[in-house]
Formats: structure tokens, sequence, C-alpha cells
């Protein structure tokens, strides 16, 4: 394999840059077929009512509205949509799944459920016409806070169940009880964690046109997972699935919500068919913080049991899990949550028990991290919380419980979101840890402390451990065309929102077949170019699809091989793929262009070889038997300002182990992005919500996103443990950056206010300013 | 309400005809002239992903109407760099676009033209940045994706091609 130059690894500047830059890289809303109607919904305003009336008389009559439906309008159409993630197979669960009508009937659940669904000539037009529908609703009592959802008596979300329970969850490792009388010290404490929004900067949006000429749908979306898709619209609305085509073209970031199937993409496409016309409907920001899914409610009562110098015997962890009104995407949060509480960490013993609870707010599915940070934070906290008592230093007692390497795979003895035991693959954790130290100065910060506070400054520092599930299956699928122009064509069924696919997988490809990246188009996200595949999410593309690449590349390369070898005369072990050629080694003037090759590999006359393919293209396919687990550290120092709580981060690194990395730049990238979105989730995003469940700051005045004098430079180290479930041994980094920063994030504030509040315990996020202040007077009280 | 005339230059070409009073500046810019590249992402003003220059300053394109514009000159990002044809190469387009490339400024690219117009206008004004003075230019975009880290680096690289240009 002498011949490879080599690729992975490689910073390659991103191929599709230069359409993004130029405005010209199309977007769902930048395409409007001539004669598109454009669609507004009525949406609820209260969260929890009874349909007394919608009356559209007026609507309908208003000039350019073409059409108007509402939840009897839709015949068939009008039954609950699917569970997308049926739950793992774990013994003794219970899971009542709720799924929401594509037009609310009879009940609103929650604020923003869909009652009317206008179509006009122009979304101006389409809204005039929303103002004057009137809407008669009767308001039922909400449930909205988590901790009494599940009491008695408390209003019901869907009446039929009897309670607001959605699912009951109960895993355990070993035997934590008799860990627990085994212990010295057991440190026990409640921790929640709020609602936040995903917030990508373009909104969702669906436009349909339909072919009646050629009998064919065509669907642009902002999907995440363009190919289920497809199926569903397909078998919804009674077509083959030939016969629509899915294209989730660039996408302006999804990090998570645009992988749900939501009842926009059926009723969209169905309008189309029943109109005629294409139809378009783009969700405005007021509406995403509704009809987009959302995360993440969690309260957890947990408990560490230790030995007296910081071993851990074992961990109890019960929490509630806020499903909101539906729960279609199963069980992948708190699953998620459950599992990734153990880290890095060696837990002989562990009892997770938690609750999904139905309440009367927007619905909860993955956003970046999908409940993997809640894990983090509590195991995190319950670390820091044990150091103190025990007197211990956090690093040691972190040091002290981090798994060997010679101790993989290890085997946690649960059942993960994949449906298989949890069961890392392989790391390297104590190095990690030590790096992330090194980096931020953590053996000399005392001396940074106390020169800090000459200056009448306030700092501290945080560092905490996390693990990453990634890269589970199912599968993914590439096919790898060489074109007579020498070009290589691949596609894969994944989508795309910014990841840098079109480079990365590119860099897979070109080492393989012995060409530049830049002469590699990628396609993705198009179900006429590939319809095999599940889509973007858990951090797996670079895993799973970038796998089935690798395949492809590979088998591409035997044919290209095997057809060189005969047009040259020479044995393929003489053969070598250098700039677009198949050359003879140390005579590198004998050889012949793939061009050529795939020409003669794809002959318009004569015979071809009894048994051969025509041309130079392979598809494979990836799937793991289990998903991956990568790694990392981060670390950080803030200073504090005790009077008015504002917190800011002075330095932020970043240790990581996402194993073989294709692309550096691309990776640092998304830790930079994860990062900031946790910091946001940290310290500034939280959805509020009134007592009756109406969202109090719907809007980017009032949700606060963080701005670029918010988040610090990042600094980022690689470490590379590879893994041994793929032949390329990545591991997946999409949301890393996001997992760890609020365990981090307080630990450094709790650090910077040792002198000025030694009692404050931080077990809240986000920690908004407004919190810490609150925090602080409560810590000045006791002390 | 009847339709109002105007006059304008946009990307350096006249345009006029009429347009509705409340049609705002970026659906006539997106749905008018199909000029795509601005990008809607909140309408209300917060996220700056709309920007385009407006007589050579940046401005949101989601809080202006189109009838403003009469009279006016308007530049969006299909304007920076006119000398891209259809075989789109990097060498071809403006500094500040180059920049972006190199340092890896943009992920999912949807907040990115906004970005650009806003930091055209900056580095005229300001041709040599500090780094504090880069993230507080760039404090009225937001972007969900790249954390700024990498913006901030092109948006000094920028600095330094463009001086480069002008030497
Ligand atoms: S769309 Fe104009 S500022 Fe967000
Ligand atoms: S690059 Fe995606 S929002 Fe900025």
């Amino acid at each position: 394999m002498s011949d490879r130059r080599r690729w992975i690894g490689e910073r390659v500047p991103r191929i599709e840059d230069a359409r993004l830059l130029t405005g010209r890289a199309p977007f769902v809303d930048d395409w409007e077929p001539p004669g598109t109607l454009h669609v507004a919904f009525v949406r609820s305003n209260l969260p929890h009512a009874k349909i007394l009336d919608i009356d559209t008389a007026a609507a309908a009559a208003h000039p350019g509205v073409a059409a108007i439906y509402t939840a009897e309008d839709l015949g068939a159409l009008c039954c609950p949509g699917p569970v997308l993630v049926p739950p793992p197979p774990i013994e003794g669960a219970i899971f009542h799944a709720r799924t929401p009508l594509p037009l609310a009937r009879e009940i609103v659940r929650h604020q923003g459920e869909p009652l009317a669904m206008i179509v006009a000539d122009s979304r101006y037009i389409a809204e005039d016409a929303a103002a004057l529908v009137s809407v008669d609703l009767d308001a039922l009592d909400a449930v909205v806070d988590l901790s009494t959802a599940l009491n008695e008596g408390a209003p019901l979300v869907h009446s039929d169940l009897g309670s607001n329970l959605a699912a009951h969850v109960r895993q355990t490792k070993g035997d934590y009880e008799a860990a627990k009388s085994a212990a010295d010290r057991v440190v026990a404490r409640r921790f929640r964690y709020d609602r936040g929004v995903a917030a990508a900067i373009e909104n969702r949006g669906v436009l349909a046109e339909w072919d009646a000429r050629a009998d064919r749908l065509r669907v642009w979306d902002t999907t995440q997972a363009p190919i289920p898709i497809r199926a569903a619209i397909a078998s919804t609305l009674g077509l083959s699935e030939a016969q629509v085509r899915v294209i989730a073209p660039f996408i302006g970031g999804g990090f998570g919500p645009k992988v749900m199937f939501y009842a926009e993409e059926i009723l969209i496409p169905w309008v189309a068919m029943q109109l005629g016309r294409p139809v378009k409907w783009i969700e405005d920001r007021y509406e995403n913080f509704f009809a987009t899914t959302q995360e993440r409610e969690q309260l957890h009562e947990s408990e560490l049991a230790l030995t007296e110098d910081g071993r851990i015997l074992g961990v109890r962890d019960h929490f509630l899990h806020d499903s909101g009104a539906y729960d279609p995407y199963g069980l992948t949060v708190p699953i998620n949550s459950q599992c990734t509480l153990l880290g890095p960490y060696r837990i002989p013993n562990y009892e997770s028990e938690f609750r999904v609870v139905f309440t009367n707010k927007p619905m909860v599915t993955p956003v970046r991290g999908a409940g993997r940070q809640h894990g983090v934070f509590v195991m995190e906290r319950l670390l820091d919380i044990a150091a103190k008592e025990l007197g211990l230093d956090r690093l040691d007692i972190r040091a002290k419980n981090l798994l060997d390497p010679d101790e993989f795979p290890h085997n946690h003895e649960i059942i993960y979101q994949d449906s298989a035991p949890l069961t890392y693959d392989s790391g390297n954790y104590a190095p990690a840890l030590a790096e992330a130290a090194r980096l931020i100065g953590y053996h000399d910060f005392e001396n940074e402390r106390r020169a800090a506070a000459a200056d009448g400054k306030r700092i501290g520092l945080g560092i905490v451990n996390y693990v990453e599930g990634t890269g589970i299956g199912p599968y993914e699928g590439a096919r790898i065309t060489v074109e007579p122009s020498g070009k290589v064509r691949a596609a894969t069924g994944v989508g795309t929102q910014g990841q840098g696919h079109f480079t990365a997988f590119a860099q897979v490809v070109a080492e393989a077949v012995g060409v530049n990246p830049a002469d590699v188009r990628i396609v993705t996200g198009d179900t006429s170019e590939f319809h095999w595949g599940t889509g973007t999410f858990a951090s797996r593309g670079a895993v799973v699809a970038g796998n089935a690449f690798g395949a492809a590349a590979q088998a591409v390369r035997e044919k290209i091989l095997a057809h060189a070898s005969e047009a040259l005369e020479v044995s393929e072990e003489d053969l070598e793929l250098v700039d677009g050629t198949a050359r003879v080694r140390g005579a590198p003037d004998v050889s012949i262009a793939l061009g050529e090759l795939a020409r003669r590999a794809n002959p318009l006359r004569g015979a071809v070889k009894p048994g051969t393919e025509p041309g130079l293209e392979a598809t494979s396919y990836f799937g793991p038997e289990r998903g991956t687990t990568a790694n990392g550290v981060h670390a950080l120092i803030v200073a504090v300002d005790p009077e008015t709580a504002m917190v800011d981060i002075l330095r932020y690194v970043v240790v990581h182990d996402c194993g073989t990395v294709i692309n550096p730049m691309i990776v640092e990238g998304q830790i930079h992005g994860g990062v900031a979105l946790g910091i946001g989730n940290a310290f500034y995003e939280e959805l509020t919500f009134d007592e009756f469940g109406g969202t109090t700051n719907a809007s980017f005045m009032d949700y606060l996103l963080p701005t670029a004098t918010d988040v610090p430079a990042i600094e980022t180290a690689h470490m590379v443990t590879p893994s041994p479930l793929n032949p390329m041994g990545t591991k997946g980094v999409g949301e890393a950056g996001a997992i760890p920063v609020a365990a981090a994030f307080v630990q450094a504030v709790e650090d910077a206010l040792r002198e000025v509040a030694p009692t404050l315990e931080l077990v809240d996020i986000p920690l908004s300013p407004g919190r810490l202040f609150e925090a602080l007077q409560d810590a000045g009280e006791e002390a | 309400m009847s339709d109002v005339s105007i006059r304008t230059r946009i990307n350096g070409e006249e345009w006029t005809g009429a347009v509705e009073p409340r049609l705002l500046l970026s659906d006539f810019l997106r749905g008018n002239l199909g000029l795509t590249g601005t990008h809607v992402g909140c309408e209300h003003g917060v996220c700056g992903a709309c920007t385009v220059r407006f007589d050579g300053d940046p401005v949101r394109a989601c809080l202006m109407f189109a009838v403003q514009i009469d009279g006016h000159e308007i530049e969006t990002v299909e304007g920076l760099s006119p000398a891209a044809g259809t075989d789109l190469r990097i060498a071809d387009l403006h500094p500040i676009q180059r920049a972006f490339h190199e340092t890896h400024g943009l992920q999912c690219g949807f907040c990115t033209p906004g970005i650009l117009m806003t930091v055209a206008s900056f580095l005229e004004r300001n041709p040599k940045p500090s780094d504090r003075e880069i993230r507080e230019a760039i404090s009225g975009h937001l972007c969900r994706c790249t954390g700024y880290h990498n913006i901030v680096a092109a948006v000094a690289r920028a600095a330094e091609l463009l001086t480069e240009v002008e030497a």
C-alpha cells in the first residue's frame, strides 16, 4: 500500500465552502418552483385545552387563499404518527407510546400544536388569513412541573392512561445496596437540568411538488434523515417509494431535532398532491420554539458510595425525564443519560431507574448530546462533592477510578440505546486526563489563583471527564463510481448539516483510489442518488458512513487494479494508483488514466467477460456490531464577580479521543461548536414557562444564545485510540463538545468562589447569572 | 395598498420596479430578485443571517422594507466576488471569502453570508483589528455551528489578505 498518498488525517480545506461562501449553495427555502403556494399554520396559544370550535369561514373568503384544512378535513391522514425509535428490549420496562396527530383534534396538549393549515398565494396572505381564523378553546389545567406531574390528582396529559407516566425503566449491575453498606462514605444529592432549544439558525421547512405527468412526488426537506422520511411519506400517501424523491440539500444546522419526523413533512406533500401545485412551508423562529422538538428537563436523586480513599463502590441514580406531550422518539434520551453516567470510571455496582413523564410542553427528542450531558453532570458533581467531603484532590479522585487500557472491551452489563449491551470498545483515559491537567496548568493553579486574587479577581478551575457512545448502527452505505472523465462520483444516504461530509468522505475515497479529494464529488441526502440508510444522528456519520465509503473505495480500487493489470499487462502487485492513473511501480511512464479504464470497463460494443459487472463502480455497506465509545476531558478557568454573579471564561481546553481522525480541522470545528452550545446550555439558555405552561421567552431577544463575546478561544488536543469495531478505527465526535461543559463550568465557578461562599453547591443547570446570584445569597445565609 | 415604485442599485446593477409597501427587504431580495444567498434565521433582527450592505453599511434586511431602499445602494453576498463564474474556484473569491475557507470559518454556512457582509464593512473601517475588536464586531451575529473560534481566525486572516492586496 506504499503507493497511497495519505489523505486520511490531513487538514484538507472544505470542498463545499466555495458554494456556501458565494451564497449559491441551495437551502430548502431557496427553491421556489413557479406557482408555489405558501403555508401558514394556526397554532394553539394554550398548552392544554379542549377544542370547542375552529371557524375558518372568514379566512377562506380572504383573497389569495387557496385552501384551509383542519383535522376534520384530513380524512384518513389524521391518525397518530409513528413511534420512530422503538424502546430497547429491557426486562420489565414499561413504555406507553403516544404520538401527535398532524393537526390537533378535540384536545391540544402543548402550546403551538397546529390547529389549522392555510394555503395561499404568498406567506403574507397566508398569515393575514391565519389571523382571521377564530379558535374557541376551553383551557384545561396543564401539567407543567415535572416534580409533581406523577402525583395523585395531577391533571392528565393523556387521560386514557390514568397517569402521566410514559415509561419506567430500571437497570442494575451488581448490588448497590451491598456496596452502600460496605462504603465508608455515601454522598447523596438532587440535581436538576432545565429545558432548552437546539436553535439551528435555519428553521425547518418543506417544499413539495407533485409532477402529475411523471406520477412522482419531489420533496425538499430540512431533514437529517431523508431516506426514512421518504419511506414514511410513501407509505402514508399510498405511493411506491420509487415515486417519492426526498432531497435534503444544504441544511443550516441540525443538532438533533431535524432527525425527527414531523407532521408538516406529511401535510405539505399531501396538500401539494391535493392541489396539484408546489406547496412550501418555512417555519418561522417563533414557531420553532414550539413546533420543533426540544430537550432536556430531568430531575435526579443520586448517591455515590465510596471508600475512605475515594474508590467508587457504587452509584444509585433515580430520575424523572420530561418527555413533553408525546414520546415518538422512544427512550433514546433517558437511556443515554442512564448509560453515560458511568463515564470512564470503574463502577462495580449501579442501580439506575427512571420515569419518563408526559407534560403539556413541546416534545422532547435528542438535541446535540441527547441526554448524555445529564449523566456526566450527575457523576462529575458527585465526584466533586465526594472529593470535598473526603478531603481528596478532585483530579486524584478521578484518576483513581478510571478504567485501565487492559480493561477493554468493558461491558457495563446494561442495555444501551442501540439495544446492545453497553460495552466500551477501547480507551486510554489516564493520559487524556493528565494532558488536560497539564494544558490548563492544574498543578500550578494555586499560584495563578493567588496572583489573580492580588489583582482583586476571583478565578477558578474546572476539569471533568466524559465518554460518548457514538457511531451506532444499524448501517449506512455508499456507492462510488469512477467516471470516464477520471473524476469520481460518490453517494451516501446520510444527510449533511455542516459537518464537512463533502470533504471528509472525499478524503476517504481519494486515499483508496489515488485521486485528489477535489476530484471526488460526494452526494448526500438525495434519495434518488442513494436510497439505503438511516440518517445523521448519534455522532455516527464519520463512523458508519465513513466506513461504508472505505469499503466501497477498497472495492473500486480492486476493480481498477484488475482492469489496469489487463490493460498494461502487468500483475496487480506491480501497480500503484497515483494522481488519477494506474501505473507500474518504478516505471511511472507505463500508465493508464482512471478515466480510460472507466471507459474500457463499460464498452458500448463487443463482448465482456461473463460474470463481470460494467463500470468502475462499487456499493458497500457498513453496519457495526455496536457503538464505539469516544472520550475526552474538558478543563476551563473562569473569573467570577461575586457582586454581580457574572462569569467570564478565561481559558478552555479540550483533550479528546475519537479514534482515527479523518480531518482534524473538521473535528476541531465540531468541538468548538459543541463547546459553544454547551456554554449556552450551562449559563445562558433556559426555556422558561409560566405556571400555566406557556413559554415566556420564545424569541432570540429573550432566549439568549451565546455570541462571539461569550465564547472563549478553545484550545484542543487530539489523542488517538482507534476503535477495533471498524476498519478505519474511527469514533464519532459530533456531540462530544457539548456533553461535559455544564459539569466543568459549575465546578470552576464553585472553585472561584470557594473563599466567598465555601458552602456553595451548584446543582441546577443552566446556571444563569440570576440563579448563581440566588445560590450565592443562600450560601451566604447558611454560612 | 397599492405598490410603490422604487429605483435602486443592487450589487452594482440598476433596478427599477414596483413593490408592495409591506414587503420586507429580505423577502424582496430572495423572492423577487432570486438573491437567495441572503438568509433568514429569525425575522426579528437578532441572528444577523440576513445582513446586507446599505450604502456600504451593514443592515438587517429582515428589519427593513423593500421600499426603504429607494434611491440607495444594496450589496449582498452575491456581489462580493462577481468574478467567480460557474466554475467556482476559491482563488477567484473575495479575500474575506478566501480567509473563511482557509480557516474553516464556516460549517453549515447558513449564518455565513450575513457575517461576510458585516466583516466587509468592519475591515474597511478597521483594517488591523485586535482579537477583542473582531469578537465585538461579529457579536451581532449568531452562529450555532462554529463556536466563533474559527470565525475570529477568519476575520484576522481576511485582514491580512486585504492588506496584502493593497500592498
Ligand atoms: S433574519 Fe434578520 S436578523 Fe435574523
Ligand atoms: S456555520 Fe452554521 S450557523 Fe454558522
